[in-house]
């Protein structure tokens, strides 16, 4: 090929390329770069209803952070938020590595546990969320009933200030575990057969197994399940949504950012009225939070990860 | 074919025909009431049959997204034609902003139709200047079951105390007395302003609005106070059960009353026809003091003004603000139009509307819904609190103050 042919060649190429990049960067430009964009403006403006006033700099992002009662609400939110990125962690993900380390085993019937396991995860947040509200229902709620037949009279778990969030994130532990349990098995099952043979036969138990060989092999899916929990659960919104509503009932035990953001913003139904100028604060103030953590974690968490 | 069809324009237009075809125009109206969609209906075709070419457009979106997806529409320019409103806070962030055509006794003779109290409420309080005409009202009391009642051998609680004994007897009779949950925050609102008005009496509303007291008022916080004297008498894990929740255990037949709206009437009479219910006004805290409703104006019909139909929206906003018109809400939706004159055929309507001469306002809405934080918002979660034993009445008083003091110039430094 002559350089001349060889430059038309990649300039054709090229040319297909941007082709074929230009609907999905369309597409992406109008109904993410934009909006986000606005977003951020909006942060740093006033408003009259859905209407722009002006612009105010950074008082905004101070009022949401540092003045009072906007900045308890967002703090005690934040700290919710952190609440239920923890919990999942411990709870969802700790049980999903359990699980997939049980079905690694391939005991008998290992097949329809893992169907059963994963069936939640196919279900919408709302459906599950209704579904669980329901069942957590004080008076007409399964889990009370049962509770009742035991002889102990279960608490209004939804109304509960101390009760509320743990309950929401148990729900959410329930719908999601299936997805982290899946990842960690497929990289349990990419781990040699010899390795982990090879152990066993050097007198590793389960736990050993599971603590000193297993663990440092699926680091890759660990970081992927880390970041996913991290990023779901700082924009946790349909659960809280669905089951104790808007203004993270009772009295705030349930509210999370998400939840802040959408009220502050688009107005509470029969309680608040639009703002948003706070409500595109809060919102930024999320997406660094998620984009600063993430990329924190992802770094720290690719260095500890191992090739076989 | 191009010929043909000029001659039968001009035919069109010599018989007279052609100038309706001319005006023929399609308006569209919004609302978050899906459930009204019949009714509506019905009253826009006898709107077309008194103009013939304009027919309406019927839009419900739903109740809790309705004020977002209006607010993205009208600042992006693709509102309807006729918007039904909320009214004072909710109203003026539309109309200070100017996307909504003021109403005035030229362009909306049927305003004289309205009492002066819903001028205020649809208005823009700056100015005074009216943007909506009214759509209904609603009133707060007791839904009351009476089979519970009478089985429970008790007569309709005038009293605080009576209101006690009742309960005390249905709850003997193994029965819920109150079927109200505090899971929903503007329920808890409702529960309150209803319950408290009378215990404040109308000049508490007058000193509150003239900022001559606050709602770190003893008053005020013992009227919170008493309402926990209830708790006994609510649903087993009322801080769990939420608003449907509610409205199935008096639905159901499992309690005896209801604390809510008059907006409820029509809505219960269509899920259980059976049940024998009544419309009370909250018991007053001795025989000799009144038994005050709280009420409130909850919206209107507004004119987008950016509408490219705008004579043929305020044409429709006009026939909304008719006697008529008020007549057939409350016929068929059971809703109490404050248009003067209108008659509601419903005897429990009719006895809420007589109610409503001795009324305080639903305080929050009406007063302190203008700007963030709002009233509603900072009692809702500090009534729940109070609910579940984690704040005070005098806690639950003293950060509502504070958090109207941010914006709300007589409550500061109190």
């Amino acid at each position: 090929m002559t350089p001349a042919k060889s430059r038309r060649h990649r300039v054709r190429r090229g040319l297909w390329i941007l082709l074929l990049l230009a609907p999905g960067a369309a597409v992406m430009t109008m109904f993410v770069v934009v909006p986000v964009l606005g977003a951020f403006a909006d942060a740093f403006r006033s408003f009259q209803g859905p209407r722009p006033t002006g612009w105010v700099g950074f008082a905004n992002l101070r009022d949401v952070l540092f003045v009072a009662p906007y900045a308890a609400a967002t703090w005690r939110a934040l700290w919710h938020n952190v609440v239920v990125f923890t919990s999942l962690m411990v709870v969802q993900n700790g049980l999903a590595y359990l699980i997939a380390f049980a079905l690694l085993k391939a005991l008998p019937g290992h097949r329809v546990h893992q169907v059963i396991v994963f069936l939640p995860v196919v279900l919408s947040a709302i459906v599950v969320g209704i579904l669980w509200k329901e069942l957590l229902n004080p008076i007409f709620g399964a889990v009370n009933e049962l509770l009742a037949m035991l002889g102990v009279q279960g608490p209004p778990w939804l109304g509960d200030a101390g009760t509320a969030l743990a309950s929401i994130i148990a729900t959410n532990a329930w719908h999601w575990m299936g997805f982290p349990a899946l990842i960690f098995l497929a990289a349990m099952q990419r781990i040699p057969r010899e390795t982990l043979e090879a152990a066993r036969i050097d007198g590793a138990t389960d736990r050993v197994l599971m603590a000193r060989i297993i663990w440092p092999l699926v680091a890759p899916a660990t970081t992927i399940v880390v970041i996913l929990t991290f990023i779901g659960s700082f924009n946790w919104f349909e659960l809280p949504y669905v089951m104790t509503g808007l203004d993270g009932s009772p009295g705030g035990a349930t509210d999370v950012l998400g939840l802040l953001f959408y009220r502050t913003a688009f107005g509470g139904v029969s309680s608040g009225l639009e703002d948003f100028g706070h409500g595109s604060a809060l919102a930024v103030l999320m997406f660094i939070v998620v984009a600063a953590v993430s990329a924190v974690a992802l770094r720290i968490l690719r260095a500890r990860e191992i090739e076989l | 074919m191009r010929k043909l069809l000029a001659g039968l324009a001009a035919l069109l237009a010599m018989t007279g025909v052609g100038a309706g075809v001319a005006r023929a125009e399609n308006i569209t109206f919004w609302t978050w009431r899906q459930e009204d969609k019949a009714a509506y209906t019905k009253l826009f075709a006898e709107f077309t049959k008194a103009h013939p070419g304009v027919h309406v457009l019927f839009r419900a979106f739903p109740p809790a997204d309705y004020q977002t997806i209006v607010s993205t529409a009208l600042a992006g320019g693709k509102g309807p034609d006729v918007l039904h409103t909320r009214a004072y806070g909710g109203l003026e962030q539309l109309a200070k902003p100017g996307y909504l055509l003021e109403l005035t006794p030229q362009n909306d003779p049927e305003l004289a139709n309205l009492p002066a109290s819903a001028k205020t409420a649809l208005a823009v309080r700056s100015t005074g200047k009216i943007y909506s005409s009214a759509f209904s009202t609603q009133t707060l009391g007791i839904l009351v079951n009476r089979k519970i009642l009478a089985e429970a051998k008790v007569a309709e609680p005038k009293t605080w105390a009576e209101l006690l004994a009742a309960c005390k007897a249905v709850k003997a009779a193994g029965k819920i007395c109150i079927a109200n949950g505090t899971a929903t925050g503007w329920m808890d609102e409702v529960f309150a302003g209803d319950l408290t008005g009378p215990l404040l009496g109308q000049q508490f509303f007058k000193d509150v609005v003239a900022g001559k007291t606050t709602f770190k008022d003893p008053k005020y916080t013992a009227a919170l106070g008493k309402l926990l004297e209830l708790k006994p008498y609510m649903p087993p894990g009322f801080t769990g059960i939420d608003y449907p929740t509610s409205q199935q255990l008096f639905l159901t037949g499992r309690a005896a009353m209801f604390v809510g709206g008059s907006w409820e009437i029509a809505n219960f009479h269509k899920q259980n026809p059976k049940l024998a219910i009544d419309f009370m006004a909250p018991p007053a805290p001795d025989a000799n003091s009144p038994r005050l409703v709280s009420k409130f104006y909850d919206g209107g019909y507004a004119v987008v003004k950016s509408s490219k139909h705008q004579k043929a929206a305020l044409e429709l906003v006009r026939f909304m603000g008719t006697k008529h018109f008020g007549d057939q809400l409350g016929a068929m939706l059971g809703d109490i139009s404050p248009i003067e004159g209108v008659k509601l055929a419903d005897p429990m309507l009719a006895r809420v509307a007589a109610m409503d001469k001795q009324s305080v306002p639903y305080i929050m809405l009406v007063s302190f819904r203008y700007e963030n934080p709002t009233g509603s918002e900072l009692l809702q979660g500090a009534l729940q609190k109070m609910f579940a034993g984690s704040m005070t009445p005098q806690q639950v008083g003293a950060s509502v103050t504070a958090g109207i003091a941010k914006y709300y110039k007589p409550f500061q430094g109190k």
